[in-house]
């Protein structure tokens, strides 16, 4: 274990150093950022409904016969969506999506050679390979965060009014009740956390592949388990240490 | 010029190269031959600085190439080319952007004379309008060609070619020596060429280094290969009765003559 955290450190160290020629570097970060981006946007949209729409059924069934007023529904997942479940449930996809795909990229580039290509030109391939796919990561899921906690809160606001479970003017008093903005700077700091991580343990994973298509496909599950396992425990550390 | 000096590369108990000492020349075609596991891949891999050795030295000219680091060895690199095995193409780029890469990453050409440099390099190698095509859409002897052509494009004192024949056919395989000999000659690049097809020994082979279990076991021209009496360069060689049978007979011609 102490091995492999060495070698990543190790690594996302070296994927910082100064690059060949910034307009390449840039062409890449734009491309990366376009595939986490905007190839994300439908799936983390679709997920953001459905978790948004669940936890607004899930409370107005606990609220039932409570003296809890019914507009603390829109409230509740407001909160919800943006402290925890936006950032997590969003990045927690996205290691299933962007993550496994980056691995099998690098790695697939590894086991053709085209790493050593590289290398043998004199490209930092740390660093060309890395560097963007972690700017682009950390530039782009964040906003795909923001827009997870909207349409998680639009999915709530539905299941409430079409499962007429609260009415419409209640949920949009309770969206409104409460805010504390620092709330969003939590959501945040999680997004960039999150995103830092399920880019840097793939591109890691996909890094050193040996062997052949049995290897690339475990390095690809590794990218996905290993970077669930440390979003969850960074998320607790985040919660322990900002709230 | 490549100087080889007492290179020797251990993996865990298996001693792979055995101080290897060797210079590859510059204008001609040296050849890196042996059997499977002899140990060639590894010596092309530390000559290119992708595998360290366990000792000795790889001098470049007057640069001692292994005592640099990683910063330090991008200006030896710049000089060098190298085509691959699997041709290491880029699968996200076309033929034309795999060529431009380097131009891209290394040069502050305008586009339009990128797009002349790239354009002759590909006539030169013959692929002429191949341009826009993705590497799944070639075979692999444009595969080929274009990593060459990418190899050279940003005309390198140094080429590096890694089995260049392997899974071409027989009239392929001669184009593409053929080709790489040209090359060598218009540019005066030191070519290192890892084979163990014999067509390109006989053909190409201007110096000649037999690889045996890990030690340099014979050197030499194509033309000293048939008057050699060394028994491993032989039985590598002439490895079936029918190349035997030619050789006699070829000798035999001699005799005669």
């Amino acid at each position: 274990m102490f091995y492999h955290l060495g070698r990543y450190i190790l690594l996302i160290f070296s994927s910082f150093s100064k690059p060949e020629k910034l307009s390449m570097y840039w062409k890449e970060t734009a491309r990366q950022m376009n595939d986490i981006g905007v190839g994300s946007l439908i799936i983390i949209g679709l997920v953001s409904v459905f978790i948004g729409a669940v936890t607004a059924v899930q409370f107005a069934y606990q609220l039932q016969g409570s003296s809890i007023p019914a507009y603390y529904i829109g409230y509740i997942i407001r909160d919800t969506m943006i402290i925890e479940l936006a950032p997590t449930f969003t990045c927690l996809a996205l290691a299933g999506k962007v993550g496994s795909n980056m691995a099998a990229e690098i790695g697939g580039m590894r086991q053709k050679e085209q790493i050593d290509a590289l290398e043998v030109m004199g490209v930092d391939t740390a660093s060309y390979l890395i560097m963007p796919k972690l700017l682009a990561a950390v530039t782009v899921i964040p906003m795909l965060v923001i827009l997870s906690a909207f349409m998680g809160m639009a999915g709530g606001y539905l299941a409430c009014v079409l499962g007429k479970l609260v009415t419409a003017s209640d949920f949009m008093q309770g969206l409104r009740s409460f805010f504390i903005p620092y709330n969003v700077f939590l959501m945040q700091v999680k997004s960039i956390v999150f995103a830092f991580l399920l880019t840097s343990i793939s591109c890691y994973q996909g890094f050193y592949v040996k062997g052949g298509s049995i290897e690339l496909g475990r390095a690809s599950t590794n990218a996905v388990v290993m970077s669930n396992i440390v979003i969850l425990l960074a998320d607790y550390i985040i919660a322990m240490l900002l709230t | 010029m490549i100087r080889v000096e007492n290179i020797k590369r251990q993996f865990g108990e298996q001693h792979v190269l055995k101080g290897i000492n060797t210079v590859f020349e510059a204008g001609k075609t040296n050849l890196i031959i042996g059997r499977s596991g002899a140990g060639k891949t590894v010596l092309l891999k530390i000559l290119v600085g992708l595998i360290p050795p366990t000792s000795g030295s790889i001098w470049y000219g007057d640069v001692n190439f292994t005592a640099l680091n990683i910063k330090q060895r991008k200006a030896i690199r710049s000089e060098m080319g190298m085509l691959f095995q699997g041709s290491a193409l880029f699968d996200s780029m076309n033929v034309e952007e795999n060529v431009r890469f380097p131009l891209d990453m290394f040069t502050n050409m305008t586009s339009k004379e990128k797009k002349m440099t790239v354009d002759s390099t590909l006539e030169r190698v013959g692929l002429s309008g191949a341009n826009v095509k993705y590497p799944s859409e070639i075979s692999g002897g444009m595969q080929k060609r274009v990593g060459i052509a990418r190899a050279i494009v940003l005309k390198p004192k140094y080429l590096f070619c890694d089995e260049p024949n392997s899974g071409l056919d027989p009239t392929t395989s001669l184009l593409i020596d053929e080709l790489i000999k040209e090359l060598t000659v218009e540019n005066n690049m030191t070519t290192v060429i890892n084979t163990h097809d014999m067509n390109s020994v006989m053909e190409i082979g201007d110096k000649i280094n037999l690889l045996y279990f890990g030690e340099l076991e014979w050197t030499g021209n194509r033309k000293e290969v048939m008057s050699s009496n060394n028994a491993v360069l032989q039985d590598f060689i002439f490895a079936s009765p029918f190349l035997q049978r030619l050789r006699d007979a070829a000798l035999k011609n001699v005799g005669n003559l």
